[in-house]
């Protein structure tokens, strides 16, 4: 198993190697390579939500989590990033189809939802800093500003790639090169949603409760 | 005004920041400055900056990479090394009246350099050296999944280099030991550069790290030869493979922890202070969660140079390649689970204690295996003692010593006395020395044939050999026995004169190991010289095992001519056994992947930015962050990355190798 | 499980799409966003609402539905399987899902000892201090 070219089955002689060449696809190997990548991700993030844990209590006298958290602004945000997903998805189901307008549609949709998103987040922010609830307060809010910060950073960073991709796809098309860089930005994507599942779920429900 | 201004082009930096008032380091950075001078004047005058630039720094190939992360190594291991016996000469004369030679403040950057450079820019670039050179051609590959990010993870690396080096001339480094604990690095306790140089040196170096753990655990998932199912990959390519799975889940750890360090020091955040609900416990419990694994991201890849290195020099297919397997696995998780064996002081009680000290005696056992397979590989074997084979047997007489004062230090209590102590130095560098070290200069003599054509010189290599071998216990010995008095590690100065014998001793053994280390480069030197007389030209010069051996030696940039079939797990020796014939004809161009300038300027713009932080010149962090993107941005816009050699260079070079091949009588 | 991988090592010989890993028809993402927003909307409810006194039991629904729900988004829009690149994706899953609850729980009962053995000012049992 693994091996990219099987074994002529019944030859007598044991061959020692191939005569004929099969190229080894360009980027045969790019979807694990992004994938192991994601979950050395996910590891960056368990060690935030690991110190969010230890420090969740450790509010040094200042504002705890219940205090702090809008659930219905949080509310809203989750659904920026739940509708940006099913909409990355129609991106990816209309350039598996070929149609580069309707791919480079959704994917500006995607990247609008995700903006939103961002803005929600930059506002919570603000709003929590002018409260003096800023991330030098106390330890929880140190954990928590860089736990949701980090997660934030990456969204910024996925909408650098989404805009970085779509020239690329008006460019160039749908080659395979492209198609391949759509679906490594839809697996980032789509784990970045996964991530907030995370976040919204101890942050913020478990914190308020 | 004028004060704001240059506060605001060059952030900290000052006047003050060069060490001018340091003779020992004005006295380094002159032979540094000289020698540097030299080296570019030579490569200038002798025009070979083209060729450096063409055929090494932008080069994608696997085997140029993996040599330029082994002189790495090597350059940074005089580096290490030099801190090594400046804290051995100072310990050694350091008592009653006599201050020695360095202060405290210098001393203190000397042990962390020492630490840290010996780990992360010695050890690591020595192993993932050896495993970017050996595994593609061990699993009969052309190159690795992503040339021109191996390309990009060398760089990355040697950019952490230079930000530690640049610490040695400009401002300091950290004072604070090798892992940085806090609260002593953050900014209350240590306000100056040193943290930042270390912050900055380990994440940009840590980037490589993580990237070709990635890349070479896609290579040896996606691209072994036909025929090679997991169970027939040679023992190396095994280990690397779970080093790499452990790098792709360790360095992720180091990375958070050190941005939360770092926003502790930069924005004022509260993760490890002492005020506002801060821990640093906290922050030595998240970097053990790193540094257990990374013990094993060292220390297994030369367990795989061993298992060869054994087998093939005892003329025998490995014993218990399956179970050797299975130990390497079984290490995988363990490794996670041991952690807390660092700080069973801390006081987390005795049940967790008790847990990790269990942990950490049953890792032992997989580890004990592999020491019996390699006895029952030699028990009847004809041994040869070549050169690599003498490392192995130093590091099994070393390793096992070493393991078991290991298992003696996981038993909490016996901990509580030996925490800390310099019991403990000289525990884990008879680990890391007896099997990375060893295992390193193994590899060097096993697999240098292979990577130039020629054999290293056997004479220069036994004296370097023994130096090693009876510096190392000269030197630790010492260390173990001051260390059961209770002598704690890192100190500077002692008062006890009943102590100083010991230091002296050690002293001796460092000196013994710097004429281990210069006779290494001799060997180097001389076999360079004599090259003729050692040539093989059989590509095979001991005998081996596995597909890296079927090809010239150096192999082509394409490695293999035709992709290897697979049926054995000495495939090699399968191949030989069957009186398998070279092929001479039918060649094809071969696909492979071009060279690219984007690694290097990458990595570069990256220092720069580190280096901005470090001094707080935030104009230059941003402009060169900007440009990091931008450039990276940049380079996804080419599409055309490969090219194929053409059908005549394949035969021309097929060719030769045939010629030679006859000349030579095989 | 032997049988997969040879088939897929088969199908991967062919190059192209052969390899490409499973994407999702238009029909999967909706249910997969349906079944999100179910997941989604059940825990904000509860809390939001106060629905139960026992604020563990809220706890604890809620937790079962992240979990539920990172299932649904790894199947339908991850697009996991058991087949994907040999089952080397869903390995590494497995993998890194192991060492998230080694490192979360490890660090949370080491750090709870800790702080219990440490600092029990901090715990409040030594506030007559």
């Amino acid at each position: 198993m693994g091996s990219s070219v099987q074994v002529p089955a019944g030859a007598s002689e044991r061959a020692f190697h191939l005569a004929e060449e099969h190229e080894h696809e360009a980027g045969s190997s790019t979807l694990l390579g992004f994938w192991l990548y994601l979950m050395s991700d996910c590891l960056i993030f368990a060690m935030l939500f690991a110190s969010y844990g230890v420090y969740s209590g450790s509010t040094a006298g200042g504002p705890d989590a219940k205090e702090l958290f809008d659930l219905p602004f949080v509310a809203l945000n989750t659904a920026m990033l739940l509708f940006s997903s099913i909409t990355y998805g129609f991106a990816m189901i209309a350039a598996e189809e070929g149609k580069k307008g309707a791919t480079l549609r959704w994917l500006a949709i995607t990247g609008v939802f995700g903006l939103c998103f961002l803005g929600i987040e930059l506002y919570e922010f603000s709003h929590l800093i002018h409260e003096g609830a800023g991330p030098q307060r106390s330890a929880f809010l140190s954990s928590f500003f860089t736990l949701v910060g980090t997660h934030g950073l990456h969204v910024t960073f996925g909408i650098v790639w989404l805009v970085t991709l779509m020239v690329q796809v008006a460019k160039f098309g749908l080659g395979a090169a492209n198609m391949r860089r759509l679906m490594c930005l839809s697996l980032f994507w789509h784990f970045l949603d996964v991530v907030w599942i995370g976040v919204f779920t101890f942050v913020y429900l478990l914190g308020v409760l | 005004m004028s004060d704001t201004l240059t506060k605001l082009i060059f952030g900290r930096l000052t006047i003050e920041s060069f060490p001018i008032h340091e003779p020992i380091i004005v006295m380094t950075f002159i032979a540094v400055a000289i020698g540097g001078a030299a080296v570019l004047a030579a490569l200038t005058y002798f025009k070979l900056w083209g060729y450096l630039w063409k055929e090494w720094f932008t080069t994608v190939d696997h085997k140029k990479i993996g040599i330029m992360y082994m002189i790495l190594g090597i350059v940074m291991l005089l580096r290490g090394f030099a801190d090594a016996i400046m804290m051995r000469s100072q310990q050694a004369i350091a008592f009653g009246q006599n201050e020695g030679f360095l202060n405290a403040h210098h001393y203190d950057q000397v042990f962390t350099a020492h630490g840290v450079i010996m780990i992360f820019f010695v050890a690591m670039p020595f192993v993932t050296g050896l495993m970017n050179y050996i595994v593609p051609l061990q699993i009969g590959a052309r190159d690795v999944s992503f040339p021109f990010l191996n390309n990009f993870s060398f760089w990355m690396t040697a950019s952490g280099v230079v930000i530690v080096m640049a610490s040695l001339f400009v401002g300091e480094f950290a004072r604070t030991g090798w892992l940085a604990f806090a609260p002593l690095s953050g900014l209350d306790y240590s306000p100056d550069v040193g943290v930042d140089y270390y912050i900055w040196a380990l994440q940009l170096a840590g980037v490589g790290t993580l990237l070709s753990g990635v890349n070479l655990i896609a290579t040896i998932v996606k691209m072994r030869a036909p025929g090679m199912g997991l169970m027939k990959m040679p023992i190396f390519t095994w280990s690397a493979l779970v080093t790499n799975i452990l790098i792709v889940a360790a360095f992720p750890v180091l990375t958070a922890v050190l941005a939360m360090l770092s926003l502790d020091r930069y924005v004022g955040t509260n993760f490890f202070t002492n005020t506002l609900g801060g821990n640093p416990m906290m922050y030595v419990n998240m970097i053990w969660i790193w540094g257990h694994p990374e013990v094993y991201i060292l220390v297994l890849p030369v367990f795989g140079v061993f298992s060869e290195v054994v087998s093939t020099f005892s003329s025998k297919r490995l014993f218990g390649y399956t179970s050797m397997v299975y130990a390497l696995l079984v290490i995988t998780i363990l490794s996670y689970l041991v952690w807390l064996h660092h700080f069973f002081t801390m006081g987390s009680g005795a049940s967790v204690n008790s847990f990790f000290g269990i942990t950490t005696m049953i890792i032992s056992i997989p580890t004990g295996a592999k020491i019996f397979n390699w006895l029952f590989t030699m028990y009847r074997g004809r041994i040869r003692y070549e050169l690599p084979m003498m490392w192995a047997i130093a590091f099994m007489l070393t390793f096992t010593i070493g393991g078991m004062t290991g298992v003696l230090l996981a038993v909490p209590p016996a901990d509580f006395v030996l925490h800390n102590s310099l019991f403990l130095v000289a525990h884990f560098h008879n680990v890391i020395i007896g099997a990375v070290v060893f295992g390193t200069f193994a590899g060097i003599n096993y697999w240098f044939p292979k990577a130039f054509g020629f054999k290293l010189d056997r004479t220069w290599g036994l004296v370097s050999f023994w130096c090693w071998f009876v510096g190392f216990w000269v030197a630790f010995t010492p260390l173990y026995v001051l260390g059961l008095m209770g002598i704690t590690r890192r100190l500077r100065h002692f008062d006890d004169p009943s102590l100083q014998i010991w230091f002296v001793i050690a002293a001796v053994g460092a000196a013994i190991i710097a004429v281990g280390i210069a006779a290494f480069l001799i060997q180097i030197a001389v076999s360079v010289l004599n090259r003729d007389k050692l040539r093989d030209v059989t590509g095979d010069p001991w005998d081996g095992r596995s597909l890296e051996w079927a090809t010239s030696s150096p192999p082509p940039d394409y490695n293999f001519a035709f992709t290897p079939v697979v049926h054995d797990m000495d495939a090699w020796y399968d191949m030989k056994s069957h009186k398998y014939a070279r092929p001479t004809e039918g060649f094809q161009p071969i696909h492979m992947p071009s060279n690219t300038w984007a690694g290097i300027v990458i990595a570069g713009v990256s220092t720069v930015f580190g280096l901005a932080m470090v001094w707080y010149i935030w104009w230059l962090a941003a402009l060169s962050f900007v440009a990091v993107i931008g450039v990276a941005i940049f380079h996804t816009f080419n599409y055309k990355r490969d090219f194929h050699i053409p059908v005549e260079e394949v035969i021309e070079t097929e060719l030769r190798r045939t010629a030679d091949l006859q000349a030579a009588g095989a | 499980m032997a049988g997969h991988a040879h088939h897929d090592a088969h199908a991967h010989g062919h190059g192209g799409h052969g390899d490409a890993p499973a994407h999702g028809s238009r029909r999967e993402y909706v249910i997969g966003f349906l079944l999100s927003v179910v997941l989604t909307a059940i825990p904000f409810a509860l809390v939001m609402t106060n629905a139960f006194a026992d604020s563990r039991i809220t706890a604890g629904i809620v937790m079962l539905c992240a979990i539920v729900q990172i299932v649904v988004h790894m199947i339908y829009f991850l697009h996991m399987n058991t087949k994907s690149e040999n089952g080397w994706t869903l390995m590494a899953l497995i993998f890194t899902a192991i060492l998230v609850v080694i490192v979360l729980s490890g660090s949370l009962w080491v750090m709870y000892h800790m702080n219990l053995n440490m600092m029990p000012q901090m715990s409040g049992e030594m506030s007559t201090m």
